[in-house]
């Protein structure tokens, strides 16, 4: 481009007086289309801009929503085990012991609770110790009668428990049960958190952490403070065993008949044209195959993680197949080559040398698979892995597999559809937990593929 | 015997064949393996493939056959008069393997001896008792042509359990003989073995193609079945969805329109958040960014697409919903019943879709040959130009497929609407009203107590199958617009 032509060229109109043109000035219509290149500019970084907005809104949401999950508030207090009540023939018989239900342990930890009360010397209108129902969990007194029933010497001493607080005394604590709520809510009134305030001070009540939220079971509806996720992170550990144990096989296998031997035809066409398509069929479909196949025509149990995991191979299978070809395929020809001119025969090439050369690759692309499946809902929702209270942790690899359970993402799923707002704070706790995996998974991935990658 | 014995010694039968053929061609070279045709294991393998193929293929086929035909013939004995009005023969069915089961567990925990759970003209009344007693799960009464149905049907699983375990153990040995006999220093064992694997790949691959299969014949089957019970053509033309569980058939108006509109809509809100900020993230990151901005931006974008639905389901009901309703709700601007409506559902799914619009668009924007971007420069035109008039339209048919794999995404996302978009089927234009979907919907009729037989939960599978359809069309179509683009500039 010559200078002569510079002025002319950023004024293709031509009509302006050729001495009013500057090569220093821009003249009106570049101002106008650096503009435009400035705008669209910004268009592309406002738009970036939104979607890390996005994210860190939504990691925002979850940190402050879930943490308070992490945190239950206890209440310390020593509870007389009255011999009159729970064993009144006095022969310490645990057949008797065991006819006294939780309802014959409540009055006890009330009156415990109401002792410290006074002791801490709170003024307060509540003068009956069954008013103090409302500060405790349903689960106290459950607790305390296994206890008993495991050692029933117990029984005429006065121990010191923790007990769990009822989920509203929690949710105050945590900033989610408000004074002005209170008014509304037939479960607890505003004395009993002026109550709370004395006691907390009194260091009978106390938040900490929470352990059983991590590996504790499901509770019914009306026990918040006591639901934890273990017993469905146990239910996801079976599934993904199963994913695991099929899916890799099957994929690899696949893998490496579509990619070194099968003969260019229409079937093989078929295979992956059928391939690609089952990666993008919505899990919900998933969900309906196994219901109708496993379930219906198979009779399968419901709810079994066998089933769950059986359907997860099913959709992880196309994503492991097209990571392990895409490893394959990295394997150049000339390994073959090497090992055909040796006399290896085409199985003993792709056994003895291509496949171990690619496994870091199918490695890979199997661990993002399984992150895949285990964040994976809607097919469990339809074979029944929700609405299902998940109490009991299995006691072996077949009932693991068979024994009706829930999965991470179901569990959460099933907290998010429960009234009480204390099951949100559960929700986005277990949404915390999922992600760690999820995101400690996928940080393995990367580590493998940096530091086995290799590059021909 | 149970099968997972019956697996421990066909296994068992195989390991010593394997050492057997192994040994056996050895010997017959004189002990030297140089002299053998294949490998000494590959020997043993022959044995093991010859034993384990054919045994574990006959279990195979006999528990999925045996059940049916002990079915088949138990059936017959169950008079037309035990079958209930409003019960089928399936019903009845179920009940005679609950009591055969029973009667097993029964026999086995000691609560009933083995002589009156086998005698046909025991008391029916009594045994029900019994099993009750023994924790079985029984549900009503037992009648007698159920008992005798449940001891014949018993009966008859047992015999053919036992002819299994003979028959079966009687292949695994054969086998074993007859491929430790070809053991032969001349027998080729490693092109044998090597097919059996070949074998073995190939049924791995067509497990895709099973898997279509499978999807397709349960869609179809259930969808018949629904159509047998529900008019087709008020499925497909009904203005309105209302099924009732209580008044079976007739009752429900199940009509597809409402649902089909919801999902539409949610799926435009979707793309109208997910489009424009997945273009325009993706034009930027391949035309302006440095490197070092690519390599930060990118990934943290690809976190949106790694981040499992049920978070965002979380995040629609309980941040978005809320939040909108405090501007559009009651003491806003009114418009906004709850926090679940189409807008909700909508925001939330475009978010999760922004990574996959940018990601599939920037690989498109970069096949563009970089010879169109130079030719348009050295016309003169600013970078800006060059996109918009000669990188996009180049583009536009990738971008366009990449669009539909988002609206199929769209359409097939299930948790998000199942939280965010509420219950009621609408045909409203206000995105601020609660719809449903079709993914919705077949979560709630398939997760209920109902019966698999009631229009009111066949519906669901009718519904999936137009969803299915719906979402295979939408790429299919994509793909192959996607893939006529890359050979333009190939």
């Amino acid at each position: 481009m010559s200078d002569a032509s510079l002025p002319n060229g950023s004024l293709p109109s031509g009509g302006a007086n050729p001495q009013s043109v500057s090569l220093t000035e821009p003249d009106a219509r570049t101002k106008k289309r650096n503009a435009a290149e400035k705008r669209f500019r910004a268009y592309g970084i406002a738009a970036i801009g939104a979607g890390l907005f996005f994210l860190v809104v939504l990691l925002f949401a979850i940190v402050s929503n879930g943490m308070g999950a992490f945190q239950q508030t206890f209440i310390n207090v020593p509870v007389y085990l009255d011999p009159a009540k729970l064993d009144k023939k006095g022969e310490r018989n645990i057949d008797d012991i065991k006819k006294v239900s939780t309802f014959g342990y409540n009055p006890l930890i009330q009156k415990a609770v109401f002792d410290a009360v006074q002791e801490a010397g709170i003024e307060t209108p509540l003068e009956k110790t069954k008013d103090m129902k409302a500060l405790i969990s349903a689960s106290a007194a459950a607790q305390i009668r296994d206890m008993v029933i495991e050692n029933p010497d117990l029984i005429g001493e006065t121990i010191d428990v923790r007990i769990l607080a009822a989920s509203r005394v929690d949710g105050y604590l945590k900033g989610r049960v408000k004074r002005e709520d209170v008014a509304r809510d037939k479960n607890i009134d505003a004395e009993h958190l002026d109550l709370v305030d004395g006691l907390q001070q009194a260091g009978v009540v106390e938040k900490t952490f929470n352990l059983d939220f991590i590996l504790g079971a499901d509770a019914s509806e009306s026990r918040a403070e006591q639901a934890g996720i273990g017993v469905a992170m146990i239910g996801s550990f079976f599934m993904m065993m199963v994913v695991l144990f099929l899916a890799l096989p099957i994929g690899v296998a696949a893998s490496i008949y579509l990619e070194e031997f099968a003969p260019k035809n229409r079937i093989t066409d078929l295979i992956e044209v059928n391939i690609s398509n089952l990666a993008a069929v919505p899990s919900i479909v998933f969900g309906i195959l196994g219901l109708a196949v496993f379930i219906q025509f198979v009779h399968l149990p419901q709810s079994a993680p066998l089933v769950g995991g059986l359907v997860l191979t099913l959709m992880t299978l196309p994503t492991i197949i097209i990571s392990t070809r895409a490893s394959l395929k990295a394997v150049p020809p000339s390994i073959r080559d090497a090992a055909l001119g040796v006399g290896a025969s085409k199985m003993q090439s792709v056994f003895h040398h291509v496949l171990p050369l690619a496994a870091p690759g199918i490695l890979t692309g199997t661990i993002i698979g399984l992150a895949q499946a285990l964040g994976e809902t809607a097919p469990l929702l339809l074979i029944g892995m929700v609405g299902y209270i998940a109490t009991n942790a299995p006691d072996g690899i077949a009932s693991g597999l068979l024994d009706p359970n829930s999965a991470m993402p179901a569990q959460i799923y099933e907290w998010a559809k429960r009234a009480d707002p204390a099951y949100y704070e559960r929700a986005w706790g277990g949404i915390i937990i999922l992600l760690v995996f999820l995101v400690s998974m996928n940080t393995l991935a990367v580590l493998l593929r940096r530091r086995f990658e290799r590059r021909w | 015997m149970s099968v997972f014995w019956l697996c421990v010694i066909v296994l068992a039968i195989s390991a010593a064949g394997f050492v057997l053929g192994r040994q056996r061609a050895l010997a017959s070279a004189g002990g030297i393996s140089g002299d053998l045709h294949s490998l000494p294991s590959y020997y043993g393998w022959n044995v093991f493939m010859k034993v384990v193929v054919p045994a574990f293929g006959l279990m195979a086929i006999w528990l999925i056959v045996a059940p049916m035909i002990v079915q088949n013939n138990v059936s017959k004995m169950i008079p037309a008069s035990e079958i209930e009005e409003g019960s089928n023969i399936g019903l009845v069915m179920a009940e005679v393997r609950r009591t055969a089961v029973g009667l097993e567990n029964a026999v086995a925990a000691g609560v009933l001896d083995a002589d009156t759970a086998t005698n046909p003209q025991a008391d029916a009344t009594r045994i029900t008792a019994q099993l009750k007693e023994a924790g079985q799960v029984v549900t009503a009464e037992i009648t007698q042509p159920v008992l005798q149905a449940a001891q014949s049907y018993r009966a008859s699983t047992k015999t053919s359990g036992l002819i299994l375990s003979v028959l079966a153990i009687l292949v695994a040995l054969g086998g074993a003989g007859f491929a430790v006999r070809q053991s032969h220093k001349d027998y080729r064992a490693r092109n044998e073995v090597e097919r059996g694997i070949l074998a073995l790949l190939i049924a791995a691959a067509s497990v895709a193609i099973l898997t279509t299969i499978g999807i397709v014949l349960s869609l179809i089957f259930n969808t018949i079945e629904f159509f047998r019970l529900y008019p087709a053509i008020e499925f497909f033309t009904l203005l309105e969805w209302a099924p009732s569980f209580s008044g079976r058939g007739g009752a429900s108006s199940l009509g597809i329109l409402p649902l089909l509109w919801g999902t539409i809509y949610i799926s435009i809100i979707a793309l109208l958040v997910a489009v424009p900020i997945g273009l325009f993230s993706a034009i930027y990151l391949s035309e302006y960014a440095s490197a070092r901005v690519r390599g930060i931006a990118k990934p943290l974008l690809e976190i949106l697409a790694g981040i499992p639905t049920i978070v965002y389901g979380l995040f629609a009901l309980l941040t978005i919903g809320p939040m909108l309703v405090s501007v559009f709700g009651q003491d806003g601007l009114g418009w906004m019943g709850g926090g679940r409506s189409v807008m909700t559902a909508g925001i939330a799914m475009g978010i999760m879709l922004i990574p996959f619009v940018s990601s599939l668009s920037d690989d498109i924007i970069n096949a563009v040959p970089q010879a169109l971007r130079d030719g348009s420069y050295g016309l003169g035109a600013t970078q800006s130009e060059t996109i918009r008039q000669v990188v996009l339209p180049a583009a536009l048919p990738g971008i366009v497929g990449a669009i539909l794999l988002a609206a199929s995404r769209a359409i097939g996302e299930t948790m998000i609407v199942v939280l965010g978009a509420g219950a009621a089927a609408r045909l409203s234009m206000n995105p601020f009203e609660a719809m449903t979907t079709v993914t919705a919907k077949i979560v709630s009729q398939l997760t209920g107590d109902s019966d698999f037989a009631s229009p009111e939960a066949l519906v669901a599978f009718a519904l999936g199958i137009t969803l299915f359809i719906l979402t295979l069309g939408l790429n299919v179509f994509a793909l192959y617009i996607v893939r006529k683009y890359r050979e333009q500039y190939e």
